[in-house]
């Protein structure tokens, strides 16, 4: 019975497995240009003023330090930073909004990578101008996918 | 909600630059994941972060599922006068947890 039991466990994960696999994994092009066009508003990045870093070999994608920022003093003040991993299921990752308070224009935190790819920072500024920067980088261990 | 550690100095010096880190205990299960039985496990992270200064901003953050789990921040503010540092994280459960840390101008 219990032998039973465990090959029907194990017909249902593969089952699972799947439907994971055939659900998608990874946005489309026309998603990513989309999601980013509307943080633009019509406004064209430039490459330049911000700096993204990350590591370009990435061994575990579930927990991967990231920093942003504005390595030159500008005389404009940043408004916003908006963090896009173009190949995750989901291509946002993280919106940082600068308030009055704000201190160096500078955000370290994690981030999850499903597969390698390339990342790419936009911030934007009060004098209304839009710089990018983006990194290509691998992952061995991809974060999101797998089964809990 | 969950712990959160943070970490701002007690004291510092007029117009000083204030590192704060931040991290919160948060599964941030991203919502396309399926469990052993193949259904899908739903959506529950932290969407919504903010910090303020004496009720003044300092970063408000959005965040997607590709954040990591125990979401880690890390900024800073100009340490301009006495008072207390607000951080609030808003969950996809609606759960709401507030934290808060004084500072001291010398």
């Amino acid at each position: 019975m219990t032998a039973l039991l465990a090959r029907r466990h194990l017909l249902l994960t593969a089952a699972g497995a799947f439907v994971a696999v055939a659900a998608p994994a990874r946005a489309t092009p026309a998603i990513v240009a989309a999601e980013i066009a509307r943080v633009l508003g019509g406004k064209v990045a430039q490459r330049g003023r911000v700096r993204l870093d990350v590591p370009v070999l990435v061994e575990n994608g579930n927990t991967v330090a990231m920093t942003v920022s504005v390595p030159e003093k500008t005389t404009a003040k940043l408004l916003s930073f908006h963090i896009f991993a173009e190949g995750n299921p989901l291509p946002q990752v993280a919106a940082f909004h600068f308030g009055p308070r704000a201190g160096a224009p500078k955000i370290a935190t994690r981030i999850r990578m499903a597969t390698s790819q390339t990342v790419i920072a936009i911030a934007l500024f009060d004098d209304g101008s839009a710089w990018t920067d983006s990194v290509d980088l691998l992952v061995t261990l991809a974060a999101c996918l797998e089964d809990a | 909600m969950a712990r959160a550690l943070i970490n701002v100095p007690k004291i510092a010096r007029k117009g000083e630059l204030v590192e704060i880190r931040v991290l919160i205990n948060h599964v941030m299960e991203p919502g396309h994941r399926r469990d052993a039985m193949g259904a899908a496990i739903p959506r529950d992270i932290i969407h919504s972060f903010v910090c303020s200064y004496n009720d003044e901003d300092v970063l408000r953050a959005d965040f997607f599922p590709a954040m990591s789990a125990n979401p880690y921040l890390a900024f800073s503010t100009i340490a301009r006068d006495s008072g207390s540092i607000v951080f609030t994280w808003t969950d996809d459960q609606g759960v709401v947890q507030t934290e808060r840390a004084t500072i001291t101008i010398l």
